[in-house]
């Protein structure tokens, strides 16, 4: 008999995954195999050695789409471990179909607890939002991230974009900003605002919006970055000094919402959105970060009673 | 007199190379490419210097390696073999600080470096804009490019400089905000020009800069680089296979062939009084 094959014997198995002990241990924990996940996190620590140096990876095949969060989604998952509480945000919401996804296939395969609580969590992956609430030394901000090249939009050659990284020549993104103050009189630049890490290299901070660049500076927490497509990843470590490009006569500046207020908790220091009513055409503001205007409502509540 | 720029045995190879390139190759041996291992030398052992404020021409026909040799001279390639080296002080002739070692050879240095001697210490002028322009990129913008470049960070500084130098050029300014591939093939080397000249150079590079204008346009173009490089005195190199730009701007000159310098002297002697077979040839065969 040849070994290997089963022998007739024993009754073959109807369904393989039926002999498993439970369907979680279908795949070891937090989805990627272990040497997937030393490789990522090598790169991690490369990544935070050289802040907002672009360091490549293995980026794995994922079971949501590329696009949808793939890069932010390894790093999460080579970071967790089970002391770990983890909360999921999508343009500020903890709610929306992007971030719940996320955040369920991540309790699937590690059971860690889920949290909206900014405070609470200890790895927060983000699409293109930094919460409101100060971040804290213990925190991990996972971004996820289209287009790593800042120079992209400028240079389509990848070649010649990691020359002028070499070389630190960034004067055609420079340019890029100027000829927008000469067209526009100001930057136009509404996300993704290229930023210099550590006072060399240039970074594209995912399209978060400009409200959030500030909080790159001198944070607490250690901020990562990955893109799953494009197999990058780059890091702000904590006390980082990040600057956005900015003229002399022309400063850098961030959204301005004043005069406005959200409807539903009256804060008037958080990025708001705009919220057009159907019926009466109604323009009201409301903040992106959901779990921010949940506890200011409830704080509100408790105070009025 | 120190001469401000000195090259000496400039080489560059394409190909392979063998031991006999350079006896088969060479005016001696009428070709640059050699027979042997099929290697092309676009310049061989091509030495000379540039004094200051002096104007010299590099005459030659295609082929001949005088574009090459003042594109290797502004670090768009890597030479094969080679020596150059600037002698110029910080602060002179220029508001750059960047003092560069007149010992130095400048081919050795990282590319950051030469990279930074490029954009404040030299200017170049290519044939076709689209190799020194962006042509998307408005006028004002492409002159603020290589200011930025030298670490320009005010706006309206760098609006008025670039207004100045198109003034000085004669680009209408009104249409400084319009990308180049608006303007007529003399404004843009006009610009070009404007933005070689932007971080006040000490040497200006200009590689066959009339050729494919118009009789009057060239007239117009040449009559300025006169007249600026007489106002600013910067050392300049003119690359051109014209004997009549050779004559009218330059007072030195360097006969090239087949990558090798065949004559070199005043210009008025050789125009006039051509030494080397070849140079006799080119001079005869002005219209």
């Amino acid at each position: 008999m040849t070994p290997g094959l089963p022998s007739e014997a024993t009754p073959p198995v109807a369904d393989w995954r039926d002999a498993m002990p439970s369907n979680r241990h279908r795949y070891s924990y937090a989805f990627l195999d272990e040497g997937a996940k030393r490789e990522i996190r090598r790169k991690m620590l490369k990544a935070v050695a050289i802040p907002g140096c672009q360091v490549g990876f293995g980026s794995r095949e994922m079971p949501i789409a590329r696009g949808w969060g793939t890069g932010g989604l390894q790093l999460t998952l080579a970071l967790i471990g089970p002391d770990d509480v983890l909360k999921v945000i999508d343009q500020g919401a903890d709610d929306s179909v992007n971030a719940v996804n996320i955040k369920k296939f991540v309790q699937r395969v590690t059971d860690v607890p889920l949290t909206t609580d900014t405070a609470a969590a200890t790895l927060i992956q983000t699409r293109h939002r930094i919460p409101e609430s100060p971040l804290g030394p213990h925190q991990l901000l996972v971004f996820q991230v289209p287009i790593p090249e800042p120079l992209r939009l400028v240079e389509p050659s990848e070649r010649k974009t990691r020359r002028m990284h070499a070389e630190a020549d960034y004067s055609r993104m420079w340019l890029y900003l100027y000829e927008d103050i000469v067209k526009f009189n100001e930057i136009t630049v509404g996300a993704r605002y290229p930023v210099i890490v550590n006072r060399r290299y240039l970074m594209d901070p995912s399209p978060i919006p400009r409200w959030d660049v500030p909080k790159l500076n001198r944070g607490e927490a250690l901020f990562l970055f990955c893109a799953g497509r494009e197999k990058r990843i780059y890091a702000v470590p904590p006390h980082t000094e990040v600057t956005p490009l900015s003229f002399e006569d022309f400063a850098f500046r961030v959204e301005d919402f004043h005069g406005r207020r959200c409807e539903r908790c009256g804060a008037g220091h958080s990025f708001l959105d705009e919220v057009v009513d159907d019926e009466s055409g109604r323009r009201t503001y409301s903040c992106s970060d959901t779990a921010f205007c949940d506890q200011r409502s409830r704080q509100n509540r408790q105070g009025s009673r | 007199m120190k001469p401000i720029l000195r090259v000496r045995e400039l080489t560059k190879r394409y190909g392979p190379g063998c031991p006999d390139c350079f006896d088969l190759t060479g005016a001696g041996q009428g070709t640059n490419q050699c027979p042997r291992c099929k290697s092309i030398l676009a310049c061989r052992q091509v030495s000379f210097d540039l004094f200051p404020n002096e104007v010299l021409g590099v005459v030659g026909e295609s082929g001949s390696g005088k574009s090459t040799v003042v594109r290797l001279l502004h670090f768009d390639f890597e030479p094969t073999a080679g020596r150059f080296y600037l002698d110029l002080k910080a602060g002179q002739q220029s508001g750059s600080a960047l003092a560069i070692d007149p010992d130095q050879d400048l081919f050795a240095l990282s590319a950051f470096h030469r990279r930074r001697i490029r954009n404040e210490r030299m200017g170049i002028v290519y044939q076709n804009a689209r190799m020194g322009l962006h042509l998307k990129v408005s006028a004002g913008g492409n002159i603020a490019e290589r200011l930025l470049m030298a670490g320009w960070r005010h706006v309206g500084r760098m609006q008025s400089r670039a207004a100045q130098l198109l003034e000085q050029t004669e680009v209408p300014v009104r249409r400084m905000n319009e990308p180049p591939r608006n303007f007529s093939g003399g404004m843009q080397q006009r610009v070009q020009i404007a933005k070689a000249l932007s971080t006040q150079p000490a040497v200006l590079l200009l590689d066959e800069v009339t050729t494919g204008l118009d009789v009057s346009v060239q007239a117009r173009v040449l009559d300025l680089i006169r007249s600026l490089q007489q106002e600013l005195g910067v050392a300049t190199i003119v690359v051109s296979h014209d004997l009549g730009v050779i004559r009218l701007l330059t007072s030195r000159t360097i006969v090239m062939r087949h990558g090798c310098i065949v004559e070199a002297g005043l210009s008025d002697q050789i125009l006039e009084d051509p030494q080397h077979p070849y140079t006799q040839l080119l001079v005869n065969s002005v219209l």
